[in-house]
């Protein structure tokens, strides 16, 4: 058998709004449009990954947020309803996956044998949490490969982004040995935004992009501090500026996605491309890629 | 007398519902939340309503307002425990009630009405312990990640103007954890302990309080509680804010443990608080008691609707419910023999609605497009919403002051809605140019006219 690798990976970040605007047959809701320069950044990225060959797509999201270890979707097929607990009247996806429960089960033990607390999710009866489908959907809207969706153990709430990080990193290195064990080819996914101060109040019509902005000229900064440094491939100055980062721009990045992502693709030294970059209700979010076979990784 | 006949603090596990057996302490949690259950049947409630605190919301707070939400719940952490299925019976008028007496007193909520809406864990095992096959229709709302307390209490007041204006008795629940800190790697259900000393001793603490019914005092301390002994960035101890507020901030309550247990390391504590005094308690009241919400919410269109509206002619002034609320203590208007006074009239609608034609700047100052002539419109349509409330009618305006803030901009199209309504009642007028008015608004009229 070959050796697996990760083909790319990819900051996909998954407010709902996005999937709101494109309107597809699967959302409930239906829009004007909106976030465009976000939309086409998503479709740049998509493009470029059509260029790939890949099995799966491993995905770790901060809305299934877990406090006792980290968990991993074990059921071979979801199908449900997922509505938005926050934007309700945004996000009514009509979802269908499967799960590659082969490497699923293959991460976690590996991630147990090296530590971490892990459990399989095996109830049929779950329900994936939206921020998976959304950067499922925004990154791969065929939805023609099984998943592998890792939950954001909360250990930045529960201790420190030190903490957080250091798990992150041991989840991230155990996900590049379980796919590389595996011999498949996989793509994977950090689903968060950066900066990640809400606005509190919502336009009448939500995609009204003249409400849009950053909430803050801090955040801005910041973001572009962030975006910098992956497309100079600095991962380990990311690692290291992250608990300020998470302090000073409420990043999402809290959730450990980010870190994790960095640790899977072995902590690269090539610059992401930067595929597209906005705002959504204040938050600031960047669509990136590691285009990681075609610079080496394996 | 408050019509809250019983507030109740719950835990929000699943333990109890599912695994109810497997730990003495999660069977104790069962008896005692059915046994807050039949207290509430005693208290003769007729409306349940919870506050949780695992149903965070950015967008304002958020009210459940399906009448028949139906789905099979699965926590997050929990789930190899299995799954709750729930059918609930939400009371939907309130929730809609409720949704509009929060926008009066300046909160930004909303209803949710959506088949498949994930109803959370907390609320799903409170209703599933406490209420039966849904033998008392309840309602469910939010906790926000940014509310503070100001808003929180604000919250529960617009809560107590509803459940005045319809005259319910109500069960009020809190749903949440007193230490919330669980273990984070799995224990046997047989070993299960509170995390640690502390939080053992902190829960305590608020257990010695709320038994001796000192809920605000515990409110008062509720940051301090947060700070001490819960997980930051998790929705913080602020239920403590809205359940006081809910109780009139009293610290005279008669309070009761009905069990106390830990639930995978967090407090998990059964509480009633019944209304009748204890006795004890001094209520020393340190902190603001807030009105009306002044956050960062969009409420610059409702600032004004501070106090409970009333419609009433008290000797020769007249305030109408049917007219933006004053932003100052003075009425609508003012007889004086044959003549009515107008106080300046604005655009703003009763009840805190959108201002017709757009606000001139939105929360942050910023600058918007409006539209004179809707607001123009309105504007008129409310002095004649008060003439009318005081015996006059629009055809007997005698004469008007009009103040805009951008001469240049609006005049024409002030002027041109002006000659709809007044060409032919003829009244004198005066137009200034002035730097602003009190709420974002581009027009004003003062009024003088007939009885």
């Amino acid at each position: 058998m070959a050796k697996g690798s990760i083909v790319a990976g990819c900051l996909a970040p998954h407010p709902p709004h996005l999937v709101y605007a494109e309107n597809p047959v699967q959302n409930e809701p239906k829009s004007e449009g909106g976030w465009e320069q976000l939309r086409w950044g998503y479709e740049r990225m998509r493009e470029s990954l059509s260029e790939l060959d890949f099995d799966t797509i491993v995905i770790l999201s901060p809305h299934w947020q877990t406090y006792v270890g980290t968990h991993i979707l074990a059921c071979e097929k979801f199908a449900s309803l997922s509505v938005d607990p926050i934007f309700p009247n945004l996000f009514r996806f009509n979802y269908e996956l499967e799960v590659d429960v082969d490497l699923a089960k293959a991460i976690h033990d590996q991630a147990k044998d090296d530590g971490l607390v892990m459990r399989l999710m095996e109830n049929p009866d779950f329900r994936v949490d939206y921020g998976t489908i959304v950067s499922c959907h925004l990154v791969r809207p065929e939805w023609d490969k099984p998943i592998v969706a890792i939950s954001s153990n909360r250990s930045h709430a529960y201790y420190s982004v030190e903490v957080m990080q250091e798990m992150m990193l041991e989840l991230g290195q155990a996900t590049r040995k379980a796919i590389e064990e595996s011999g498949k080819r996989c793509l994977v996914i950090a689903s968060n935004s950066l900066s990640h101060r809400h606005f509190t109040s919502e336009p009448d019509l939500p995609e009204d992009m003249s409400c849009e902005h950053i909430t803050s000229h801090a955040m801005h900064l910041w973001d572009m501090r962030m975006i910098e440094l992956m497309r100079a491939g600095k991962s380990q100055q990311i690692i290291d500026e992250m608990p300020e980062f998470v302090e000073q721009a409420i990043a999402e990045s809290d959730g450990g996605a980010l870190t994790w992502l960095l640790s899977a693709l072995g902590m690269p030294e090539y610059g992401a491309e930067l595929h597209g970059y906005g705002t959504i209700i204040g938050t600031g979010n960047a669509v990136m890629e590691w285009a990681h076979e075609k610079n080496g990784g394996a | 007398m408050s019509e809250v006949v019983l507030s109740l603090v719950v835990p929000a596990h699943p333990h109890p519902v599912l695994v109810p057996d497997a730990n003495p302490g999660y069977a104790k949690i069962r008896a005692a939340y059915e046994e807050a259950g039949r207290l509430i049947e005693e208290s003769g409630a007729d409306l349940i309503i919870i506050y949780s605190t695992l149903w965070p919301s950015i967008i304002g707070h958020q009210i459940q307002a399906d009448p028949e939400p139906e789905w099979v719940m699965v926590d997050a952490d929990f789930h190899h425990l299995g799954s709750i299925p729930y059918k609930l019976k939400i009371d939907a008028e309130f929730a809609h009630a409720w949704n509009e007496a929060n926008a009066k007193r300046g909160l930004q909520s909303r209803t949710i009405a959506h088949h498949g809406f994930p109803i959370d864990v907390g609320s799903v095992v409170a209703l599933e312990l406490l209420n039966k096959n849904n033998r008392i229709p309840a309602v469910i709302c939010s906790s926000n990640v940014y509310a503070n307390r100001a808003e929180t209490t604000v919250l529960a007041k617009a809560c107590l103007d509803t459940i005045k204006e319809r005259q319910v008795k109500v069960a009020a629940v809190t749903v949440m954890s007193l230490s919330n800190r669980m273990f984070t790697d799995w224990v046997p259900f047989a070993e299960d302990h509170l995390h640690s000393l502390k939080d053992d001793e902190w829960n305590n603490k608020i257990l010695e309080f709320l038994g001796e019914g000192r809920l605000e005092d515990v409110a008062q301390l509720s940051r301090t509680i947060h700070s001490q002994i819960r997980v930051q960035k998790v929705v913080a101890f602020k239920p403590m804010w809205w359940l006081s507020g809910m109780n009139g901030n009293r610290n005279d309550l008669t309070g009761r443990i009905l069990a106390y247990e830990a639930i995978h390391g967090a407090g998990a504590a059964v509480i009633t608080l019944n209304p009748e005094s204890s006795g004890v308690g001094d209520k020393e009241y340190d902190e603001d008691d807030v009105e009306v919400y002044h956050g960062d919410r969009s409420v610059l269109d409702s600032v004004s609707e501070q106090e409970e509206v009333k419609d009433v002619k008290q000797g020769d002034s007249v305030t109408t419910e049917n007219a933006p609320h004053a932003v100052g203590a003075y009425p609508h208007a003012r007889r004086v023999g044959d003549l009515l006074y107008l106080s300046g009239v604005g655009p703003r609608q009763a009840g805190g609605k959108p201002i017709p034609g757009g606000p001139i700047h939105d929360e942050y100052g910023r600058s918007l497009e409006y539209d004179i002539k809707a607001q123009t419109r309105a504007v008129i349509n409310n002095v004649k919403t008060i003439l009318e409330a005081s015996g006059s009618s629009l055809d007997k305006v005698l004469d008007v002051t009009s103040f805009l803030i951008d001469m240049e901009r609006d005049f024409s199209g002030y002027n041109e809605v002006w000659a709809e309504y007044f060409a032919d009642i003829g009244p004198t007028r005066t137009t200034l140019a002035i730097t602003a008015l009190p709420t974002p608004i581009a027009v004003e009229m003062k009024v003088i006219a007939s009885l």
